[in-house]
């Protein structure tokens, strides 16, 4: 990937819960149209990351500077900052009193004060490349997990981001519901929207990223392409990690 | 039973059901609006306020209706205060009700999810936006049966206005006791003219209840 310009910057980032050190001493560069995979063992850090990306998260100490502006000072408008940043949850988070087409006009309407007609265009444009376009006047309860966040998704691009963020999105979902999600982002990526992803889907991680950054114990320890951390990993800590799923791999083959 | 005597005296418990309900009306009014106010200042910890709300929401929950009514109608004149009786009932009434409704609205509030909340601030909403679009509509729903619960309560509460020389229903059937001896028929008037208010509004309130709920979170519909 060339070196496009820079999105997201975070230099020396130190979050704390408390005593509790969650990530230290984090540096790491997000540049426009890039796809970073944040991996790591559970309750590394890789989540609360992504969350201070757009301040859901407060940190202790470091900076973090988005669109040449640093987003971590005092007096920070952090609804402004969040048009921007998209995110995507683990448990979906659409808003039940609302229609589908409701949850993603939310935002458009209320938030940036478009034009009803053409927010609305948009955001059927958008449901309809991801497959829901009938859903549009349902309610989030009639509709499975993997359609669910695939509308939460269309939610985040409907605010026309600059940077999303996708947080664990398929971790709550039935196996065969995953890969429709996942196609969903793979499309996106395609289309060169920049893009963090926390997961623990490997084999997506490896097709999707133009690099991998691997936190255990709160600290960045590897950033690779995905062939590199995938074939060569850098640290003991991510070679055992990466074990850890290809047993699950060589001991399915050895039974069939 | 004296049914002539029930047919002579039934326009007076008429009017006084009117002068009931008026006050109950407003009473109930204001307790929502209290209560919304309140419940809000508290969920937003907003600074010394919300400190304010939590001791009126004890004062008001741990002292009865009929003492508050007499310390307004009756205590307050003697330091040069006058509040007309009227006044003092609904007063009186959004006084108590103000912190039930407080205490249902609250319930509502903290049923609202933090993700939700996250949710919600990821696409941009200001604090104001999230509680107009996405905490006021969701903590309503889930807050509707107490609040209607509490508005029922309010209303019965009102038969104590007699207390304060108001021409309310309970004060009329106390009237025509003294005047007539018919306590049969006047308490019978009594117990009939409550249950011809409450029971509908009861009726009414569980399918507006039924209605909030199912329009909400979106249930598909019956077919």
């Amino acid at each position: 990937m060339a070196e496009n310009k820079t999105i997201l910057r975070i230099s020396g980032l130190t979050k704390k819960y408390g005593d509790v050190t969650a990530l230290e001493g984090i540096d790491l560069d997000i540049r426009e149209g890039e796809v970073t995979v944040i991996l790591g063992p559970s309750g590394c850090g890789k989540s609360t990351l992504l969350r201070c990306m757009n301040g859901l998260e407060k940190i202790a100490q470091g900076q973090i500077e988005f669109d040449g502006r640093v987003i971590t000072a005092e007096g920070t408008k952090w609804p402004e900052i969040r048009q921007k940043i998209g995110m995507v949850f683990q448990s979906y988070e659409l808003f039940p009193h609302m229609t589908i087409l409701e949850n993603i006009l939310l935002g458009p309407l209320k938030v940036q004060k478009r034009e009803r007609a053409e927010a609305q265009q948009q955001a059927e444009t958008l449901l309809d490349r991801v497959g829901l376009l009938h859903r549009k006047d349902s309610y989030p309860r009639e509709l499975s997990g993997g359609q669910k966040q695939r509308v939460a998704i269309v939610r985040a691009l409907c605010m026309r981001p600059q940077l999303m963020l996708f947080d664990e999105v398929t971790a709550a979902l039935d196996p065969e519901m995953v890969r429709e999600v996942l196609d969903v982002m793979l499309e996106l990526a395609k289309q060169g929207m920049t893009m963090a992803i926390v997961t623990h889907e490997m084999e997506f991680a490896r097709a999707v990223a133009d690099r991998i950054i691997f936190i255990d114990e709160g600290k960045i320890t590897e950033i690779s392409t995905p062939e590199e951390f995938f074939t060569h990993p850098k640290t003991e800590r991510a070679q055992r990690f990466l074990n850890i799923f290809h047993f699950e791999t060589d001991d399915f083959r050895k039974e069939v | 039973m004296d049914f002539e005597f029930i047919a002579r005296h039934a326009g007076q418990f008429v009017q006084a059901a009117g002068l009931t309900l008026n006050l109950a009306f407003w009473g109930i009014l204001l307790s929502l609006l209290i209560g919304l106010m309140c419940s809000l200042l508290i969920y937003f910890r907003v600074r010394v306020f919300s400190r304010v709300a939590k001791i009126y929401i004890e004062l008001s929950r741990n002292t009865p209706l009929l003492i508050q009514l007499f310390f307004l109608f009756y205590g307050l004149p003697k330091i040069g205060v006058m509040i007309s009786a009227q006044a003092c009932a609904v007063i009186g009434l959004s006084f108590l009700g103000g912190s039930y409704m407080a205490e249902s609205f609250r319930s509502g509030f903290e049923a609202v999810g933090k993700t939700q909340l996250e949710a919600g601030m990821s696409i941009g909403l200001t604090r104001r936006q999230l509680t107009r679009y996405i905490i006021l509509p969701q903590a309503f729903s889930v807050s509707i049966p107490s609040l209607t619960a509490n508005a029922i309560f309010l209303l019965k509460e009102t038969s104590i206005f007699s207390a304060i020389a108001l021409a309310d229903l309970m004060f009329v059937a106390k009237d025509l006791i003294g005047m007539y001896y018919k306590t049969f028929e006047a308490l019978s008037m009594l117990v009939a003219s409550y249950l011809i208010i409450l029971l509908p509004l009861s009726i009414l309130l569980r399918w507006v209840e039924r209605r909030v709920r199912y329009a909400e979170f979106g249930h598909t519909s019956a077919v």
